[in-house]
């Protein structure tokens, strides 16, 4: 094995040296080319604001978009989570045709684009869903009703219910097909024995399922879980495109209302990194110790 | 034996893996209270045979009962029938995720339905009996391949099924570990169990069986009283087979 070096190489110097130039020039192409002003001081604003008539201070377009984001991400984890492992299970089916429903689900996500994907969700699924369900005059009744803080801690704005929804149903389609996999993957890691040992002692394959194979494959299921769950954080700015207003459609629109091309979207790329990688940190550490 | 009612019958049974023919025409049954010892080279079927009684195989042509009840592919009533059927595996297949007592009370609680005290106290009840009562709270990990495979009894008679079934329960076991597996199943075999056992464990098979079979190639080549089998088998392969191995 090959130590490790601490230490910088004077060719380490060179590249750090070529990194720090090319931003440099970066810099000064924006500043001198482009006449960008920039106006960092007036970014807090538009996380936290004092709202003089209330006296109070509260959450402005970034930090209510992260929230939505947040909230999105992890409804649709939860949502994900249970279509994920429904469909792990059906592509472990012994009956035909259930598996081959499961794998053709998976592979026209695999192979359409993301975007293209989010599209037909959304038309075709999740607008279906919010009419047939009545949803839309549902939530609005909820908004106007007097005790419903409740329901706004965890929904948010009602009014903004019905795209709440839109936006936790298509993530979590668009991330089933993948938390199936994992799940497929914990399953077929499970030694067949354990089945037949299972079915052996008269258990149907429900129960088998449930209290031998999955809390078995629980434990090859759990850190890429992890995973998946930071890229879905990462996948909700897709979103966006539904008219969902999390973090990125906010940014977006600070954007285009204020013109703060670099500032508002280099906050916005800090608030996902400190979320993602925090959580990886999390898991890593969390997986350690164990 | 005086009960001669047959509990378990293969009809001419067959059995495929794809295009490969794993049995052949079986046809033989095994009464209430018999003891059969199966043995025959490897790939000779044994573990399909087995494995069919309790419908893990399905067969594919013929008919095969078991305790009244016809097993086919897809039966509603397997799930009941199971419950009166133990299996013991080669390798032993505990729930690693679960201690020993839960190992043993899982089925009963789960398909039973029987109350957790009631399945525990059974439970130490068959651990006492396979000799190994203090290990209850451990996990299999913690334990050696013998006491494991006790434990893997313990569990199958929890079912308190009718009909036991091993399959090779000592190949995957240390020498010095098979005997008090063996000790196990000889006293088993003394209460009155129905019990078919794959094994190539002579010593074991002329104490308990009551039957002897040989295997090859996916047919049934011998059957036999043990004196009989031992001494003076009608088929040569069957000859050779046991001089082959009866050798070590
Ligand atoms: N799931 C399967 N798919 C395909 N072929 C199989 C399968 N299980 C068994 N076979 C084949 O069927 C034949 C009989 O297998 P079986 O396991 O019943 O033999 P066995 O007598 O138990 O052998 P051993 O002493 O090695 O356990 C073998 O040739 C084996 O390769
Ligand atoms: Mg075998």
């Amino acid at each position: 094995m090959q130590k490790i070096r601490k230490k910088l190489h004077w060719l380490d110097f060179l590249i750090l040296g070529c990194v720090i130039a090319f931003f440099t020039y970066v810099f000064v192409q924006m500043s001198g080319n482009l006449n960008y002003h920039w106006r960092w001081e007036k970014i807090p604003n538009y996380i936290f604001k004092y709202h003089n008539g209330r006296q109070e201070w509260f959450a402005n377009l970034l930090l209510q978009g992260l929230i939505i984001t947040v909230r999105v991400s992890i409804y649709a984890t939860i949502l994900a989570l249970i279509l994920g492992v429904v469909l792990g299970i059906a592509r472990c089916s012994r009956n035909l045709v259930i598996r081959m429903l499961a794998r053709t689900y998976l592979e026209f996500l695999r192979n359409i684009p993301p975007l293209v994907v989010i599209f037909i969700f959304y038309f075709f699924l999740a607008e279906q869903i919010i009419q047939a369900m009545n949803i839309e005059s549902w939530s609005y009744k909820i908004a106007k009703m007097e005790n419903n803080q409740i329901w706004e801690f965890f929904c948010g704005d009602m009014r903004r219910f019905p795209s709440l929804i839109s936006g936790v149903i298509v993530l979590a389609l668009f991330e089933s097909a993948f938390v199936g996999e994992i799940v497929r993957a914990g399953i077929q890691s499970v030694d067949r024995g354990q089945g037949e040992a299972a079915r052996s002692v008269g258990m149907s394959s429900f129960q088998e399922m449930r209290y031998i194979i999955l809390p078995q494959a629980m434990k090859k299921i759990m850190p890429p879980m992890a995973n998946q769950f930071i890229t879905l954080i990462k996948d909700s700015s897709i979103i966006s495109l539904i008219s969902v207003q999390e973090l990125t459609y906010k940014t977006a629109e600070l954007v285009s209302s204020t013109h703060m091309i670099f500032e508002a979207w280099l906050t916005t790329a800090a608030f996902y990194f400190v979320i993602c990688f925090g959580l990886s940190l999390l898991f890593t550490k969390l997986e350690g110790s164990k | 034996m005086s009960n001669t009612l047959p509990i378990i019958k293969f009809e001419s049974v067959d059995k495929f893996y794809g295009n490969f023919q794993a049995l052949k025409d079986i046809t033989i049954s095994v009464n209430a209270g018999e003891r059969m010892v199966i043995c025959g080279p490897s790939g000779s079927g044994k573990s399909t045979l087995i494995r069919c009684i309790n419908g893990l195989e399905n067969h594919n042509a013929g008919k095969l009962t078991v305790d009244g009840i016809e097993v086919f592919e897809g039966s509603k009533d397997i799930i009941r029938l199971r419950q009166e059927i133990g299996m013991v595996f080669q390798q032993f297949n505990l729930f690693p995720h679960l201690t020993v007592l839960e190992n043993l009370t899982i089925g009963p609680i789960k398909v039973r339905k029987i109350p957790k005290s009631e399945a525990e106290i059974m439970a130490r009840k068959y651990l006492e009996r396979v000799h190994i009562p203090e290990q209850a709270e451990k996990y299999p990990a913690e334990l050696s391949g013998g006491q494991q495979q006790r434990v893997a009894i313990a569990r199958s008679l929890c079912m308190e099924s009718k009909i036991l079934l091993f399959d090779e329960p000592t190949s995957a076991l240390d020498p010095e570990m098979i005997n008090e597996v063996l000790d196990v199943m000889v006293e088993l075999a003394d209460t009155g169990m129905t019990m078919v056992c794959v094994t190539h464990e002579m010593g074991f098979a002329r104490k308990v069986a009551d039957t002897m079979v040989f295997m090859d190639e996916g047919k049934i080549i011998e059957v036999a009283p043990p004196e009989k089998f031992f001494s003076n088998p009608d088929s040569d392969r069957c000859r050779e087979f046991l001089e082959q191995i009866l050798e070590h």
